[in-house]
């Protein structure tokens, strides 16, 4: 492509939406993609490391299912991924772009962390739950909330700023840290009350995971509920498609865009109450793991159907598993499980762009010119 | 298609919970007794990092040493993931579980305390003399004694820097590079830097802390700045190739941490002080092997071996660098050198002669302890894990946020 051309010809490679496809097609292209990054990968894996590729692929899902414990532990990842992922969705399909999540999932944890540092011990815990959650998802909602404002008031970018307040949420626990940390000058908070199990969400047997995947499995048949049967579900599709058209219909777009915010963060202050109070009982810069990123990912992959993301999700916690699963067993870094991972991912974004467009080469040059 | 969709949902569902409940049959695959005994370990970071690697070299050694077979879980966070790796060690038929990173504690206290049948032994932590739980052990080693030793090796280099004229005396100023005002860092530059006054009487120091225990970007910043300030002579306690990099690029001499970094820093390495983990592998995992009860707190030592000096770096150390230290290490083990002697350094200007320290943890840092006994600092004869937090005189501490 380095030669300039002199006479104005047709670019070699022309692109137009197609919409010949039908759904079956579709499945079929994207099952097709899913085989090529497997073939892709397992290339990779008998070029760089002279193993056989359905060795690492049977690994990897034996990590992830491998006893009933992985399958909890899998389960517990994916409802962590899922419930962020589905938290974010309202704002996305409203096209709010809320990068914040992996903020206000922080400040939900932070909030629920601060309740059980200082009203452990004062209130019985069948008080301080409630009061826990109700600080979480206030955090949470109030931390989508400020951008959400400013976007419907004076129309700034909220991609910006959402994704500038999960800076503002690290520092701020990285400064509650510092304060609660255990030993002094360690940079560790600790398991929180581990002792008393202060405001400790209960187990279920002897399972502590089940509770919370429990509570995800809720939450998802509610989203999709509130999404596809509710009157506030259509006006987020409608501002989504148009905020123009919206407005024309009567529908008040910047109260649609608030209250969709605050549903939002809300629940992501739900995620970082569910993970501080359910599962990792602490407090750190990283509890969120980056999956208020990933799960953007998730929930445009899934196109917004709420029940397709559970899949997506499962799919790269699997991977995440299955990555740490092959490090362990045959001593490959991380880092290759990644790799691994990102074609497949690659492969099935990439796919997402062949089904919804159609791509035409210039048969050849001279015929043009 | 949403038939078809939610059949595939449905299925899923299904299948993860068979796999839950039919899986719990089947999951406990090998024994923990006989020759196939297993040793599980999980590492913060991989071999990529100098810390963890020292830990894992020690790991792979012990273990081929007794012919146990190791598991060992890289990148394991400081969260609920260590409890769920310790546990799936412990479905693999661990009999003797390691973590290696501070915070994994609490996680391997809960551990501990689900798998009373399994030993779990935490390295650096603090809690298991006051836990009170049978399985459940905290080790460390008298990395102060090598930091002196190194701190030595510092001092004797600086001296060559002054008699060569390269600098006045009172320009002798280390810099160095911390994670966090902890007392494991506290305890490890005051003892470097006792090692150096002991040859360069005029020594300062200038300690910079980075909040956090691997940031390559932040440790290689934090060292170019104490070099710009002024800094002769650069160690660290921190886990990246930061320091030691920036040091090799503006031509200052670096004691490093955790192992030899002479490969990436021919011209400026001088030595490394790093702790080896191997003997008490070896000894705890032999305990475990035995049914024996293991210490709830093991100190290592230069004696036990679990405290080691790297080779010297002969193109840049001074001159008769390996055979001070030998004599050095000599008076260590014999007990004429005390590191933290109180009579070789003050705090605002005056000796001490008591000092109560933090040795059992708590929220509210209670000083529980007196540790000055025949006028030294006993430092990990109450726990393992250092807990001497004086700021002495002659180091600066140029931030205190972390």
């Amino acid at each position: 492509m380095d030669k300039t051309p002199k006479i104005k010809k047709e670019p070699l490679i022309k692109l137009s939406k197609r919409e010949d496809l039908d759904r079956q097609q579709r499945y079929l292209y994207r099952a097709l993609a899913i085989i090529a990054a497997l073939l892709v990968d397992g290339i990779i894996i008998t070029a760089l490391v002279h193993m056989n590729p359905l060795d690492i692929y049977g690994t990897m899902f034996m990590g992830a299912f491998g006893t009933s414990r992985k399958v909890m532990v899998t389960l517990k990842e994916l409802a962590v991924l899922l419930v962020i992922s589905i938290a974010l969705t309202p704002a996305f399909k409203m096209k709010f772009w809320n990068l914040g999540g992996e903020g206000q999932v922080l400040m939900g944890a932070w909030a629920t962390a601060a309740c059980m540092l200082y009203l452990g011990g004062r209130l019985p815990t069948g008080i301080l739950i409630p009061v826990m959650f109700i600080a979480a998802i206030a955090a949470g909602a109030i931390w989508a909330m400020i951008p959400a404002i400013f976007k419907a008031k004076w129309g700034t970018n909220e991609t910006l700023f959402t994704l500038m307040m999960n800076y503002v949420a690290i520092q701020l626990i990285s400064y509650f840290i510092i304060k609660w940390e255990v030993p002094k000058g360690s940079g560790h908070v600790g398991i929180i009350n581990q002792t008393g199990k202060e405001g400790w969400l209960p187990y279920i047997g002897t399972n502590s995971y089940l509770l919370v995947i429990g509570f995800v499995l809720l939450v998802t048949i509610v989203m999709h509920i509130y999404l596809n049967y509710s009157k506030h579900g259509y006006e987020v599709s409608v501002v989504g498609e148009s905020p123009r058209t919206a407005s024309y219909v009567g529908i008040k777009v910047d109260r649609v865009i608030v209250r969709t915010l605050v549903l939002s963060g809300a629940l992501c202050g739900f995620a970082g109450w569910m993970m501080v109070s359910g599962t990792d009982h602490t407090i750190t810069t990283s509890l969120a793991g980056g999956n208020g990123f990933t799960g953007i990912m998730v929930a445009w992959l899934a196109q917004f159907n709420v029940l397709v993301m559970s899949l997506c999700a499962l799919l790269i916690v699997v991977l995440g598993q299955g990555a740490g699963e092959i490090a362990t067993s045959f001593g490959l870094n991380e880092a290759f499980g990644d790799i691994l991972t990102g074609v497949i991912l690659f492969f099935i974004i990439g796919v997402e762009f062949f089904i919804n467009y159609r791509i035409h080469v210039r048969k050849s040059g001279k015929e043009e010119a | 298609m949403k038939k078809v969709l939610s059949l595939v949902l449905a299925l899923m569902m299904i299948f993860c919970f068979t796999a839950v409940f039919t899986g719990c049959g089947g999951s406990d695959e090998g024994s923990s007794d006989g020759d196939g005994f297993k040793v599980g370990f999980i590492c913060l970071h991989d071999e990529n990092s100098t810390y963890d690697k020292n830990f894992i070299d020690a790991a792979n050694a012990a273990c081929e040493n007794l012919g146990v077979e190791a598991i060992i879980k890289t990148n394991i966070p400081e969260g609920q993931e260590c409890y769920d790796a310790a546990a799936e060690l412990v479905d693999q038929g661990c009999g003797i579980v390691f973590a290696d990173s501070f915070g994994h504690e609490d996680y391997m206290i809960q551990a501990a305390t689900d798998f009373p049948e399994v030993q779990f032994c935490h390295s650096t932590g603090t809690k298991a003399h006051t836990e009170g739980i049978d399985n459940y052990h905290n080790a460390f080693a008298s990395i102060y004694q090598g930091r002196y030793l190194a701190g030595v090796a510092a001092g004797m280099k600086l001296n060559e820097m002054i008699d060569k004229g390269d600098i006045t005396a009172d320009q002798a100023k280390i810099g160095y590079v911390g994670a966090f005002t902890y007392a494991e860092v506290i305890s490890g530059y005051t003892s470097f830097y006792l090692g150096a006054k002991s040859e360069c009487p005029s020594v300062t120091m200038d300690v910079t802390f980075t909040g956090s225990w691997y940031d390559e970007g932040l440790e290689k910043e934090g060292a170019q700045k104490l070099i710009d300030e002024g800094c002769v002579l650069i160690s660290q306690h921190a886990d990246s190739m930061g320091a030691p990099t920036a040091c090799e690029n503006a031509g200052v001499p670096n004691v490093s941490y955790n192992g030899s970094t002479i490969d990436a820093c021919p011209n400026t390495f001088i030595v490394s002080s790093r702790i080896d983990w191997t003997p008490y592998y070896e000894y705890a995992i032999k305990a475990a092997q035995a049914g024996e009860a293991i210490d709830a707190d093991w100190t290592g030592t230069l004696e036990t071996g679990s405290v080691v000096l790297t080779d010297i770096n002969e193109k840049v150390a001074a001159k008769g660098t390996a055979d001070k230290i030998k004599e050095v290490e000599a008076g260590l083990n014999d007990g004429s050198i005390q590191v933290f002697d109180t009579s070789t350094f003050t705090v605002k200007g005056k000796a001490i002669d008591s000092y109560k320290a933090d040795v059992d943890t708590d929220k509210d840092y209670t000083p529980d302890t007196e540790v000055i006994e025949d006028g030294a600092f006993m430092e990990s004869k109450f726990r393992s894990a250092p807990y001497f937090d004086l700021a002495i005189d002659g180091i600066k501490r140029l931030d205190e946020k972390f």
